[in-house]
């Protein structure tokens, strides 16, 4: 489903990955783990397509075709969704509207017709139940004023919403009580399936306890530096990272 | 004065006075004294002001000068709407539940040139019918409301003016239907129209106003608007002004304002399209409890130009106010927002916020926001802010992640901005109607004339009046 190959990606001049390679495919649920500042959101944030990056060398190729050459929502409307480390709030946007406007332009992208009113709110109900998101949230504006776990309880209702084949979650767990983790996790679990994949960006391994990685990869100034199984998560988790350091300089 | 002030537009000047004496002669023993002694003090201060230039500090950012040295037919009513007798213009606006006054050139057209007395006592139509049959309602107010030395074209409005409407709605009296006033702009020459608005809510009395300003030329015309508006104490008063100009018209609106003892004012201006647009908003807080709500929105493009002057004078305490404009600037085209709030020394106890928030779209557009605080009294609450700010960035970028394209995220981004204001629109179907006018414009699909029947701006397009058999 995605190929990167020698990805090289600067901001403002400076290299923040350098070389990078992964495959995912249908099925798949991989674990990016690493510490502060080894580059792991903007690998998220280039293959979603934010134009702050600028890809030096390489290439993402996504179900054959050259993503990188598609504009940002194109890949959205390709079945990409990346959940938001920082969600923005989007005063005066409500949630319905929001995503009404998204799911139309998605099903119209995809030669669908457009869901009735009806429909639609019948569909955003079920959705809503999904990860537990209360009602009341439909009126609102988008993120605003939702505390930090609606706000990311909000990213996997939109994910169910928009049912996407690639999701790349960015750090949803942090700043999550035990809770909503669960809630959060969950909601992944139920969306899962043989057709799509999951990219799931964390610092902890906490979250891995509630979504099961086949993958688990490790990233370093730039780069995937190794990869395990979900046993590398729990190894990372006792040992931290320094091993893994060393391991790179011998 | 300065020489320089004096000289700008002034063959337009000249004739102008020329006209006002010829109208005086006309209309000898065909007025009242109060409306001819006023014409006459206004006509010799206007002689003393001229027009407004950018030498004085509140029309620094207003120049006029290209509009001032245009040639106008002063003669115009010769040629009025005559030719459309019994019809009524109608609006697209017109889609809820109004009783609609349509002007033609500043003229009233029809059946609408006659007062119309309601069976609550209300009375709406013409002024210079109203002059003639009511002058004893108007003669506390007519002029007195208005400072004419606020501005040369305040004075030449007293002085000069023609026609307008007359409003007044007696003590304790809901006029629950409301009054949709229509002034429309079709002419084959450059004219110079001098339109004024007479508007009385006695006691307890409540009145839904909207004024429409539609042109469908494109040659350059001045409208010259002054409007006075009485509210006696517990009044209550929704007055919602929709400009759509076409690029080549000046309109300049004073609106004078006094409020007594529990009296509400909230008032929302719509500036859509517009060559040059100055609303200038003059209220006094003259009663224990006035509260006033002045607020606006303006989407520019072009090279078009929009200035908002508002001064609220808290005169006495206990009063709150509210200034609220927002506005979308694109292109070359400029705002300016400027917000005086007086609170004097014995006004204690007053509420009041000033607040102006802008998109500037481009580079080449421009904003200037002057929001002013001037308070002379100890116990107070005020505030004032004003921002400018482009389309945020990662928020277009969430809203295209989920599959949005762009365009379609900076309307979702600029119908949120300004649905604060559209939002306070407390009719609901002027809301639904102006919602949609507002994205359209957003999207650049209004020009200045499409929500008007006539189109006479597409020369295919047959003329046609729908006639609303209701009000004939």
């Amino acid at each position: 489903m995605l190929q990167i190959k020698n990805l090289h990606v600067s901001v403002q001049g400076k290299e923040i990955i350098n070389g990078l390679n992964l495959e995912v495919k249908a099925g798949e649920i991989h674990a990016i783990m690493g510490p502060n500042g080894t580059g792991k959101s903007t690998l998220a944030s280039v293959i979603a397509g934010n134009t702050n990056y600028e890809v030096t060398q390489g290439e993402i190729t996504y179900n054959g075709k050259n993503l990188l050459e598609l504009p940002i929502e194109d890949r959205a409307r390709e079945g990409i969704f990346l959940g938001f480390q920082y969600p923005v709030e989007i005063p005066g946007v409500s949630m319905t509207n929001f995503m009404r406007t998204a799911l139309d332009e998605i099903r119209q992208y995809r030669g669908q017709e457009p869901l009735s009113a009806g429909a639609f709110l019948k569909y955003m109900k079920e959705k809503k139940e999904l990860v537990e998101l209360q009602d009341k949230l439909n009126n609102r504006s988008v993120n605003e004023g939702f505390s930090g776990g609606e706000k990311k309880k909000n990213e996997i209702f939109q994910m169910a919403m928009l049912e996407p084949q690639l999701a790349i979650l960015d750090e949803t767990d942090s700043g999550l009580d035990i809770d909503a983790l669960r809630i959060v996790a969950q909601g992944v679990n139920k969306l899962k399936s043989a057709d799509n994949a999951t990219i799931v960006i964390t610092h902890y391994q906490r979250l891995l306890d509630y979504i099961i990685p086949d993958f688990v990869h490790v990233m370093y100034e730039g780069r995937i530096v190794k990869t395990g199984d979900k046993s590398l998560a729990l190894e990372l988790e006792e040992k931290g990272y320094d091993w893994i350091k060393e391991e790179l300089k011998a | 004065m300065t020489k320089k002030a004096i000289t700008i537009g002034n063959e337009l000047k000249t004739s102008l006075l020329q006209k006002f004496d010829e109208v005086q002669m006309e209309m000898l023993g065909k007025e009242p004294l109060f409306i001819r002694s006023s014409r006459q003090e206004s006509a010799q201060l206007f002689e003393l002001l001229g027009f407004p230039t950018v030498e004085l500090e509140t029309w620094r950012k207003t120049n006029l000068k290209s509009f001032l040295e245009k040639t106008y037919d002063l003669e115009f009513e010769a040629q009025s709407g005559n030719e459309q007798d019994n019809s009524i213009l109608q609006c697209e606006i017109n889609q809820f539940d109004t009783d609609l006054f349509t002007q033609y050139n500043g003229k009233w057209i029809g059946e609408a040139s006659q007062l119309r007395i309601y069976p609550n006592g209300t009375i709406v139509g013409s002024l210079s019918a109203a002059i003639q049959q009511y002058p004893q309602l108007m003669e506390p107010y007519f002029g007195k409301l208005a400072n004419n030395s606020l501005h040369g074209l305040v004075a030449l409005n007293t002085a000069l003016f023609d026609e307008g409407y007359f409003i007044y709605v007696p003590d304790g009296v809901d006029h629950t239907r409301s009054l949709q006033m229509v002034n429309i702009i079709n002419s084959k020459q450059n004219i110079f129209t001098n339109t004024r608005n007479l508007v009385i809510l006695g006691k307890n009395a409540r009145l839904r106003l909207v004024h429409c300003d539609d042109s469908m030329d494109f040659q350059h015309s001045f409208i010259n608007n002054v409007t006075e508006i009485q509210l006696a104490e517990g009044s209550n008063m929704e007055y919602y002004k929709l400009q759509n100009k076409d690029d080549s018209t000046a309109i300049m609106t004073t609106t004078f304002v006094n409020q007594h003892r529990d009296s509400a004012f909230n008032s929302n201006t719509i500036v859509l399209n517009g060559g040059m647009v100055r609303n200038d908003t003059q209220v006094v807080l003259a009663g224990k409890g006035a509260d006033a709500q002045v607020v606006g929105l303006f989407l520019m493009d072009r090279k078009q130009f929009v200035d908002n002057h508002v001064f609220i004078d808290h005169a006495v305490a206990n009063c709150t106010s509210n200034q609220l404009f927002k506005g979308i600037v694109d292109e070359e085209a400029r705002a300016v927002f400027n917000g005086h709030t007086l609170v004097r020394k014995d006004a204690q106890q007053t509420i009041a916020y000033q607040s102006n928030n802008n998109i500037q779209l481009t580079d080449t557009s421009k904003i200037d926001s002057h929001p002013f605080l001037e308070i002379y009294a100890d116990d107070v609450k005020c505030s004032h802010g004003a921002t400018v700010g482009q389309l945020k960035t990662n928020a277009l970028f969430y809203l295209m992640q989920r599959g949005i394209c762009e365009r379609n995220a900076r309307m979702l981004l600029m119908v949120a901005f300004v649905g604060q204001i559209v939002d306070r629109i407390s009719l609901p179907n002027l809301r639904t109607s102006i919602n949609e006018l507002v994205r359209k414009r957003l999207k650049g699909e209004l020009s200045s004339c499409e929500q008007c029947s006539i189109q006479c701006a597409d020369p295919d397009k047959p003329l046609h009046f729908e006639i609303d058999m209701s009000l004939v």
